[in-house]
């Protein structure tokens, strides 16, 4: 597990990545421009109310009952025609710039499959099948490496949301969907999943995990290995159903409703970042999961203590 | 059909009072000001019951990992919550709103098709106590919910049966396709009304710009409601005949259930904020004690907005991954749209300027939502912008823009309106200190919790969720939000207290307690059965003014 | 006011409003067709199946033309020639359900064709069901008229009334108009 930064905080003004810094920018510029209207039509309506009011002694008399001026109208619908105009050249060259990126050689590519209420994750190009952690590459100024991420859904709607990184992207099924980043930081990147779907919405999150060229290639060779196959738990877990959902590289398990579980060690979170990855959250999980995130699809196994012990122990075991 | 009016027989009086007979007329009743009033009572119970729901939202997202609302309770909560304050509260408040007072302004008997009206309330009322009814009735996934529980713009294939079993989902299908055929004969009602029923000299340029708005309103009425009801009925085949139109196994594309809901739900908004206007433009001219500025202006800009607020429904769906050329179509023709709804808030403003304001309880909320509106709709320019609209779409900046959208502008309006025309419709003036305490509440309220969530937005707080969990940077701002609706309780309890209150014991209001100018203030307070014994003469659009003020008539200047 | 105060006819804008309505309700149901032509991905396609209904157009389309007729009538004061033509323009609509539901029967059985088939199905049958719904409606209503004249009531007075149900008639055979290019020339 990378011991390195935590970006919890997904603040969009303070981006690490060129979609989020395009869109930080043209952020500025609208927001710039909605504050110099805003500043001035309210402080119009302010010097109105007060210089305007009535006051004690006039209640009788009307004032000039003006009906309006053609030139007033023509002016002020000129000037927001103008800033509609420019707003909207900024926007669509910001659009474009961000949509119409083509993968250069050596990006990264992944796809990310939305599930309720996980997130699967693969890369097709070196082989590799995980949940809900996304490893990316570093990128520098010497060494630009992207990652383009195809977006699909296995079942409802949902949407990939990690602020500090990129604008979201909805993942839908029959509908696949690509976006980019391209993490000038390292660390740990916090995001949510942004389209409602369903019971557990609220707590299918993301990491994106930004590593160091060499720390990025350690983990793609871990993840490629086939899965540990020493732990005398995994008899036991062969004789479950739990193969019937989950896989784990180079055994009988090949079941592709839940995630993929060849390296669960590897990862920093349990229950799609609902908590850490510790071994008391990992035996309760597999004891008891609808009391630890009510309503998700592993129904509780009712597995005896012995069980629990053998299956809990191997899959500690799947570093 | 102009009637001058006629003298009712005296005979109806002499009958003696019964509930069951008060009842009984209620029920029967076809008068325009009867049913107006049935929407609005309607329309402000389902407030309150709505309003219940959100704060009870807000205190389970007052403090992270909170533990007082499950999430299937919370799903439910948010999709009531927004499918009641639409459908349930927005709608009917428009509804009656127009059906009281579009006879009144132009100087008719009544609507046009009276019966018609009388079916439209009911029908709606039937929608809502079946949404309403499906706590009790329906049956979701394995016993869990029962109420619909899949938001209020019910995106599939969530509500494909795979993933919403029971039948929750389908009160909400059937319930708003209800209230969708009361919401469209009340529509064909207001304009066969506006263009067949104006007493003479009542041109359409002479129209009240209260008539003018709910006009175009109807007309979106008509073209928007439509494509929901389609959908719901293509989604309700899907469910119960097996058909395919959203579902992805098939080739089905959730993409086009969007498309069809937004085709609705974009032009719904502005049905929804356009009656608002429609209010303002009454009451800013009168409590600034001069004439509209730019009629004509306002009046084009009105139905522009009508127009051009059919070709925008994208902007919600810019995520959706659409092209680059597409997405930048729906830039382009959402901030089009901004054009004439900021010239509008210009014209307000230079109604005001020169005037001699008067801040009675209407004016005050006409002016708080002319600062809020302001803001909502330079919100909405930013989340015209795509690229920025990628990071604020599904968030809490979008939930606060809308908000302040249909709380700070419609909702400010409408009690600007009914401070306004309470004392027509009751004999009776509202209370104004009370009054004032309702505003300053409502105002201090709704800023806590509104502006705050903006910021909850651009920290990356999604939408609809239950919970969050603490580290993020979302706990003071959620926290400072659920104060304020403890605010914004206070005032509504202040609102309702007037409300009853004055019923009994209000100032008695006379007939034009305001002094204003359109033509309900030209008969009794309330109005009787016929509404006018006579119409006055109508040569300008302030036949009013012009009684009044006979040697500056306006009809020397239009 | 020197000049005459003349307003529109309300319940004429009341029917325009109607079909302003419907024709959006419609609009929807043909978008959602072509959205989805070609899109199926397995069963009977359009072209395997299709025929095109001319008996059943020429039938409905006529029916137009004699409604037409029978407003002629009601507007000469021939309240004999007005039930024939208004009984004819019934039973060619008549004919049009009964050629619609042995074409479906025909797509059912034969075919294996059903609205949970694929896409097209869906699309079909929805948008065709819809318009074939309205047929219904207006059938019912001639039948009303019928009915009320069969009865006594003379229907001479009822001229400008009779003249929505016509509107309302020309509406639905217009959709089909739309329904036919659209499914069995377009689509196919």
């Amino acid at each position: 597990m990378t011991g390195d930064v935590l970006h919890a905080i997904g603040n969009i003004f303070r981006p690490a990545s060129p979609p989020a810094d395009s869109i930080y920018s043209l952020a500025m510029l609208v927001l710039a421009v909605c504050l110099a209207i805003f500043l001035s039509v309210a402080g119009v309506l302010t010097y109105t109310i007060i210089r305007f009011r009535r006051r004690p002694g006039e209640a009788d008399r009307e004032p000039p009952q003006v009906y309006g001026s053609n030139q007033i109208e023509i002016a002020w619908t000129v000037i927001p025609v103008l800033i509609v105009v420019v707003l909207s050249m900024a926007t669509a060259r910001v659009t474009s710039e961000i949509q119409n990126k083509k993968p250069p050689e050596g990006a990264v590519h992944a796809t990310v499959i939305g599930h309720q209420w996980w997130w699967e994750i693969r890369y097709p190009a070196l082989g590799i099948v995980t949940a809900n952690e996304l490893h990316v590459p570093l990128s520098t100024a010497a060494q630009p490496r992207p990652t383009f991420i195809r977006l699909e859904s296995a079942d409802v709607a949902h949407s990939f949301w990690v602020p500090l990184l990129a604008g979201k992207t909805d993942a839908i099924p029959n509908h696949p969907n690509s976006m980019w980043i391209e993490p000038r930081v390292e660390g740990t990147f916090l995001g949510n999943c942004a389209e409602f779907c369903g019971l557990q919405h609220a707590n299918m999150l993301l990491r994106v995990v930004v590593q160091p060229a060499d720390a990025f290639a350690r983990w793609v060779d871990s993840e490629r290995l086939t899965a540990r196959h020493d732990h005398q738990g995994e008899r036991v877990f062969m004789s479950l159903s739990c193969i019937n959902c989950h896989a784990v590289s180079g055994t009988r398990a090949a079941g592709t409703f839940g995630p993929d579980l060849s390296h669960l060690m590897s990862r920093q979170t349990l229950g799609a970042g609902l908590f850490p990855n510790t071994p008391e959250n990992l035996r309760r999980w597999i004891r008891e999961p609808q009391a630890m995130k009510p309503g998700n699809l592993m129904p509780n196994m009712q597995l005896d203590d012995r069980q629990l012990d053998q299956v809990h122990g191997y899959l500690s075991s799947l570093r | 059909m102009a009637t001058v009016g006629y003298i009712e027989p005296e005979r109806e009086r002499a009958a003696p009072w019964t509930l069951t007979g008060t009842l009984h007329d209620w029920l029967v009743t076809v008068d325009h000001k009867r049913l107006g009033l049935m929407y609005i009572a309607s329309a402000l119970i389902f407030f309150v019951i709505a309003g219940a729901m959100a704060a009870a939202m807000r205190a389970q997202l007052a403090f992270p990992n909170g533990t007082l609302i499950p999430p299937a309770v919370f799903n439910r909560l948010f999709t009531m919550h927004g499918t009641s304050m639409v459908f349930l509260v927005g709608m009917p408040f428009l509804a009656g709103l127009a059906n009281y007072l579009v006879p009144l302004m132009i100087g008719a008997r009544d609507m046009a098709f009276p019966r018609l009206n009388a079916f439209g309330f009911w029908i709606f009322l039937f929608g809502g106590v079946l949404l309403y009814f499906s706590y009790i009735g329906g049956e979701g996934l394995a016993g869990h919910g029962t109420a619909p529980d899949v938001g209020w713009f019910a995106y599939s294939p969530l509500t494909e049966h795979a993933f919403s079993r029971g039948t929750s989902t389908d009160y909400w299908i059937l319930s708003i396709l209800l209230t969708g055929i009361g919401s469209i004969s009340s529509a064909i009602n207001v304009i066969a009304t506006t263009l067949s029923m104006r007493c003479e000299g009542m041109t359409l340029e002479r129209m009240p710009l209260f008539v003018w708005l709910m006009l175009v309103v109807s007309g979106m009425i008509l073209i928007a409601l439509p494509p929901l009801s389609a959908a719901q009925i293509m989604l309700l085949l899907d469910r119960y005949l097996g058909a395919r139109f959203f579902v992805p196994e098939a080739g089905g594309s959730a993409v086009l259930w969007q498309h069809f809901f937004w085709i609705f739900g974009h032009p719904e908004v502005y049905i929804l904020m356009l009656p608002g206007f429609a209010c303002a433009s009454e009451i800013i001219p009168v409590f600034s004690r001069k004439p509209m500025f730019g009629r004509a202006a306002m009046i084009g800009a009105s139905v522009s907005i009508g127009f051009i607020s059919m070709g925008v429904w994208a902007h919600h769906m810019f995520s959706v991954g659409m092209t680059s050329g597409a997405n930048t179509f729906f830039v382009v023709s959402t901030m089009l749209v901004g054009i004439p709804t900021g010239i509008k808030i210009f014209n307000w403003l230079a109604t005001m300027y020169g005037g001699r304001i008067r801040f009675a309880t209407p004016m005050l909320f006409c002016i708080a939502f002319l600062f809020q509106f302001l803001v909502a709709g330079l919100t909405g320019i930013m989340l015209a912008a795509a690229p920025f609209d990628w990071q604020l779409t599904d968030s809490y900046f979008v939930v606060a823009h809308f908000h302040y959208v249909l709380l700070g502008g419609l909702l400010f309006t409408l009690f600007a309106a009914i401070y306004y025309w309470f004392p027509k419709a009751t004999g009776r003036m509202l209370d104004e200190t009370l009054g004032k305490w309702h505003f300053w509440l409502l105002v201090v309220g709704f800023h806590l919790t509104f502006d705050t969530l903006h910021f909850a937005g651009t920290l990356g707080m999604p939408r609809r969720i239950y919970t969050y969990p603490a580290g993020r940077g979302w706990e003071e701002i959620n926290l400072i939000a659920s104060i304020g609706v403890i605010v914004q309780g206070a005032a509504v309890l202040c609102f309702v207290w007037n409300v009853v209150r004055s019923l009994g014991h209000g100032e008695p209001a006379g007939d034009d307690p305001w002094d204003a100018w359109t033509l309900e203030w030209a008969t009794s307070s309330p109005p009787p059965e016929y509404n006018f014994v006579t119409v006055p003469e109508v040569r300008s659009s302030r036949p009013l003014w012009d009684l009044k003020h006979p040697d500056d008539p306006d009809w020397k200047y239009e | 006011m020197s000049e005459a105060w003349t307003l529109p006819d309300r319940g004429r804008i009341g029917v325009i409003c109607l079909i302003v309505t419907e024709s959006a309700l419609f609009a929807i149901f043909v978008v959602a067709y072509l959205a989805y032509l070609g899109a199926s991905r397995s069963g009977p396609q359009p072209k395997d199946v299709l025929e095109l209904p001319l008996w059943a157009t020429a039938c409905l389309l006529s029916s137009s033309l004699t409604i037409v007729f029978a407003e002629r009538a009601l507007h000469r004061k021939r309240s004999g020639a007005f039930m024939a033509w208004l009984v004819v323009t019934a039973a060619l609509a008549i004919e049009f359900l009964r050629w619609t539901a042995f074409e479906w029967r025909r797509l059912i059985v034969v075919d294996h064709l059903t609205i949970a088939t694929n896409l097209f199905g869906t699309t079909f049958y929805s948008l065709v069901g819809l318009h074939a719904s309205h047929v219904i409606v207006g059938v019912v209503l001639f039948a009303i008229v019928i009915g009320v004249g069969l009865r006594g009531r003379s229907m001479l007075d009822q001229a400008r009334r009779f003249q929505f149900l016509a509107w309302y008639w020309h509406f639905v055979d217009a959709v089909w108009v739309v329904v036919f290019s659209v499914v069995y020339v377009v689509g196919r």
